[in-house]
């Protein structure tokens, strides 16, 4: 697969990872705007959430992708955690560790393949790694007093499939759909477009 | 120092097939202040990209070679200044003093000497506010100002300006051309790149002219080039100088009320106003930066909710629907009845290719595969958009761009068409050709609705004038 | 609109106390609280929490503001533990078919609820009166974080507002293109995502963009940068990370002391 030789970032790898967790920041703030009448229904059935977490998580797996670099799904989650915290959000703090241990999993994908494999399988495993550490921050540290076979385990197993699914699958279709608009063209991801 | 050496210099960018420059043998004295000018799409941003040193490997192709102190621009980053076109997209900082200080820092220029250097350069611009103002609260104009500072900021040997007064009202160009006149020093070398010559030749001493296809067509002073290029560059699409354009009168009285705009507004964006366009009319909208002009647009191409007073389309316009605001319209019968075309074009585009992009109105309004084509074929060829057919919009020049958006609303021929900024980044010719279809479009008894700054697009075309003030 | 400005004074004496320390601060504070399940321990600190807010120069309205989607939450705590509480110990107070509360329940879900705001407020407070131009300057100064991957990060946080107001844009130039929803839900999420995905791809645009007048200012220059905005980390600064962790220890230890303390893990 492609790779690209240094594995320094250049400047545009840097805005590029944090646009991308800039852009989820907002997509979640329209979300809840588009869709405020049913925001209750994820408050109040929290296994509905683990939906929402696929995307949550989708910059660490897009970040991995786009930028092929080390570090970059790590950081990008990172930053869409320190986002979210400045705008107020639900977690506020506690998010940052949260968003580091999740990006940590997509970036233990990626480094599992030496940062050369940036095809499907290896999206696949960064998004179920990144639910897993979803699900394991969340098992420890929120969902201690619930029952464990009727709801934490399967609340975990649910972060981890639709992580791997809508993060992971999700991701690496998106990737090529961005590839498709010439917006990656500096980046490897975009380099087997035919030129018109 | 500041000199600048071109020699068969060609660029192709990534995904193209044809190249933006070509077979370009230029040489710039230090001290020089160049005109840079060519049709839209001739290179002249690509060019000065390459001079900034900012085009990558990875981004394209490249043949020949420059120099920019007889190095390679890469090496001489530190003498040159840029200021592009959009002034949103380079202001890295959220403080204006901030932002000016970002590439001092950068360049590792001791604490001490920052602040003092910040506050010289925004005074040269003439900067009106204090260091801690927020960028995000500058108008186009102010923040236009402040780029500059950021690149004066670093006395730079030689400065690129990539039609630094686009989009700003004629009050807000005539202060950013002071500043650029005010800060240059006498051995600064300028390269500006500006469509509307006759503004910008009193801060030059040379124009050189892109031929399209590659090379300089015409080099020179301003007096000897247009004298003996005149008429042939303006067929090509230059503005020359004291060439004005036959205008584009009315040919019948205006017809039957389309929409009525009754005290409209929306605090703080938009004072109410008052706007009638009847069918067969072409009516500008005018004003400075900030009074609320594109609000405006917005509101009457029922796209915003007004805040105060209505909108009100008639029975001729809406037909059954002539009893509910436009705002409250499905999104299928606003297209075929209102057409809008963006400030930024790039907020428009909706699909992959340059064709599809002018094929999906009129599909969606159910026309035949045959029809679409012609329509599509027509546009394409008369706003020179034919070899693009195939390009993703968002790779266009400006100019490109612009012509694209406004194409899209013409090719479903809406009953009312709402532009904002229809013709900036135009060169003559292309702008000439944007106005005969506006003006085809008011033949055959549609309305016209247009924002603009552009005075010659007001004497062209227009038959009535709003101007909005500051709210 | 959405926007990332601080929303309160920066002068009072504790907002003004340096950006690492106060993030420090409230992460020693929050992870010191996720320790235990018990309601005393979360009771105190929410104690502390609000009393300190003044010094931090927020108003008890702004913060209510800021914090509302935090009660949601916590009602979402208590509807889920009522259906899937592991514990269900106590008086039983409601039994209706596989429902059943008791009081056991009822405690533990306050207890969580009272947790949960406990961990969330001080990262609300302490991002509340934040600077994020203040907190990268610190980040880089003060806890050696790359600068080039705080100042990239701080620009792109400036597209925030811009691209808020993006989003609408694309909205209405979809609705003047003809496309729309309706009121068809299938077609709302496929707009939606329609609109993210243009979101996105301008965002990125201008991510590229911004890099390239970054580059031509010299960031990628390899010269050390200097600063221009000095942020020093002083002896209040370290007071107020060690003051709370004095205080999170002290509202373990009277949980402790009074048996009411529940560990996390055991
Ligand atoms: N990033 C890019 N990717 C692909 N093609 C590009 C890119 N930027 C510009 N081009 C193409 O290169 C050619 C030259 O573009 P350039 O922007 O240099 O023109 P210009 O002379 O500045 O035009 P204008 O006056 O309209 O701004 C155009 O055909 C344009 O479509
Ligand atoms: N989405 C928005 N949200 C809030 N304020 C806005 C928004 N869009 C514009 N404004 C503000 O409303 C005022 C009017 O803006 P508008 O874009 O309508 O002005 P304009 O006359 O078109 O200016 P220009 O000539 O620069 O295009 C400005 O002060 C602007 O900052
Ligand atoms: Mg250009
Ligand atoms: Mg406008």
């Amino acid at each position: 697969m492609n790779h690209t030789d240094s594995h320094r970032w250049r400047t545009i790898d840097i805005l590029v990872a944090s646009v991308i967790a800039v852009a989820f920041g907002v997509i979640f703030w329209a979300w809840g705007m588009v869709w405020s009448a049913t925001e209750g229904a994820f408050a109040f059935f929290p296994p509905a959430q683990t939906l929402l977490y696929g995307v949550w998580l989708m910059p660490a797996v897009l970040g991995g992708l786009v930028i092929r670099k080390p570090g970059a799904a790590l950081y990008c989650e990172t930053v869409a955690a320190v986002l979210s915290a400045l705008l107020g959000s639900q977690w506020a703090g506690t998010v940052i560790p949260q968003g580091m241990i999740q990006g940590a999993g997509a970036e233990l994908a990626f480094a599992a393949f030496r940062y050369r494999s940036f095809r499907l399988p290896t999206a696949l495993l960064a998004g179920a790694l990144t639910g897993l550490g979803a699900a394991l921050f969340d098992f420890f540290a929120w969902n201690a007093k619930y029952d464990l076979t009727s709801y934490r385990i399967p609340y975990a197993l649910l972060t981890v499939v639709s992580a791997a699914v809508i993060t992971g699958v999700g991701g690496w279709a998106l990737t090529r759909a961005l590839a498709t608009t010439g917006a990656l063209d500096r980046f490897p991801a975009a380099r087997d477009r035919a030129p018109v | 120092m500041g000199g600048v050496r071109l020699r068969g210099f060609g660029w192709r960018h990534a995904g193209r097939r044809a190249w933006a420059v070509r077979g370009l043998d230029l040489h710039v004295e230090a001290g020089e202040r160049v005109l840079l000018l060519g049709p839209s799409g001739a290179g002249k941003s690509t060019l000065l990209a390459a001079l900034a040193g900012l085009l990558p490997a990875d981004s394209g192709e490249q043949e020949g070679t420059v120099e920019v102190d007889g190095v390679e621009p890469r090496q001489a980053r530190e003498q040159v200044g840029i200021v592009f076109q959009d002034p949103e997209t380079q202001l890295v900082m959220a403080r204006c003093g901030d932002d000016v200080a970002f590439g001092l820092e950068n360049r590792g220029v001791p604490a001490g000497e920052i602040w003092p250097r910040v506050d010289e350069a925004m005074r040269r611009v003439g900067f009106p506010y204090h260091r801690d103002r927020p960028t995000a609260a500058l108008s186009g104009g102010e923040q236009q100002r402040l780029a500059l500072a950021g690149a004066l900021a670093l006395r730079p040997r030689l400065l690129l300006l990539d039609e630094p007064t686009a989009n700003l009202d004629p009050a807000g160009a005539a202060l950013v051309r002071r500043a650029i006149t005010g800060a240059l020093d006498a051995d600064t070398t300028m390269i500006l790149v500006e469509h509307r010559v006759a503004e910008a030749l009193p801060l030059v001493d040379r124009v050189v002219v892109l031929e399209p296809g590659g090379g300089v067509r015409a080099d020179g002073t301003p007096e000897a080039v247009f004298a003996t290029h005149g008429d042939a560059l303006a067929a090509e699409g230059v503005w020359v100088p004291g060439r004005t354009m036959p205008p584009r009168r009315a040919a019948a009285p205006a017809g039957d009320l389309l929409l009525a705009a009754d005290r409209v507004g929306l605090p703080p964006r938009l004072a109410a106003t008052d706007v009638r366009v009847r069918a067969g009319e072409a009516l500008a909208v005018l004003g400075p930066n900030g009074a609320g002009k594109s609000t405006l647009a917005l509101l009457l191409g029922g796209l915003l909710r007004p805040g105060t007073g209505r909108v009100a389309a008639t029975g001729e316009l809406a037909g059954r629907d002539a009893g509910t605001p436009p705002h409250r319209w499905r999104a299928p019968a606003l297209a075929r009845r209102i057409g809008s075309v963006f400030q930024d074009p790039e907020h428009q585009f909706v699909t992959g290719t340059v064709f599809d992009e002018l094929a999906l109105g009129p599909r969606r309004t159910g026309q035949p595969e045959a029809a679409v084509r012609a329509t599509v074929d027509g546009l394409l060829d008369r706003l020179r958009l034919a070899a693009l057919a195939r390009a993703n919009p968002y790779t266009l020049s400006g100019g490109e761009a612009r012509r694209l958006s406004v194409a899209t609303a013409l090719a479903t021929a809406p009953r009312l068409l709402v532009c904002d900024e229809p013709t900036f980044g135009q060169d003559r010719r292309t702008w000439r050709e944007l106005v005969d279809l506006l003006a085809e479009l008011r033949e055959a008894g549609h309305g016209v609705v247009a924002v603009t700054h552009d005075t010659d697009f007001v004497d062209a075309l227009a038959d009535r004038t709003v101007t909005l003030d500051r709210p | 609109m959405i926007s990332i400005e601080p929303v309160a004074a920066p002068g009072a004496p504790l907002a003004r106390r340096n950006p690492v320390a106060k993030v420090a601060a409230a992460l020693v504070f929050s992870f010191t609280l996720l320790a235990t399940l018990d309601p005393v321990a979360p009771a105190l600190a929410l104690a502390v929490e609000l009393a300190v807010l003044p010094l931090f120069g927020i108003r008890y309205r702004v913060l209510a503001r800021r914090a509302a989607p935090l009660l949601a939450s916590a009602a979402g705590i208590v509807v889920t533990l009522v259906l899937f509480a592991a514990d269900r110990s106590g008086r039983v107070l409601v039994e209706a078919g596989p429902l059943l509360v008791t009081t056991g329940v009822l405690g533990t879900a306050l207890g969580l609820a009272l947790r949960m705001l406990a961990v969330a407020l001080p990262g609300v407070i302490v991002f509340a009166t934040t600077d994020p131009t203040d907190l990268a300057d610190a980040l880089v100064q003060n806890a050696k974080a790359p600068a080039r991957f705080a100042i990239g990060a701080l620009a792109a946080f400036r597209l925030v507002p811009l691209l808020g107001q993006e989003w609408q844009m694309i909205s209405m130039a979809r609705r003047a293109r003809g496309v729309d929803a309706g009121r068809n839900p299938v077609a709302k999420l496929r707009l939606f995502v329609s609109t993210a995905f243009a979101l996105l791809v301008g965002a990125i645009r201008r991510g590229t963009r911004l890099a390239v007048a970054m580059d031509a200012r010299g960031f990628d220059a390899g010269t050390p940068r200097t600063v221009a905005r000095r942020q020093r980390f002083g002896a209040a600064d370290a007071l107020l990370v060690a003051g709370a962790a004095i205080l999170a220890g002290a509202a373990l230890a009277v949980s402790v002391a009074l048996g009411t303390f529940r560990p996390l893990i055991g």
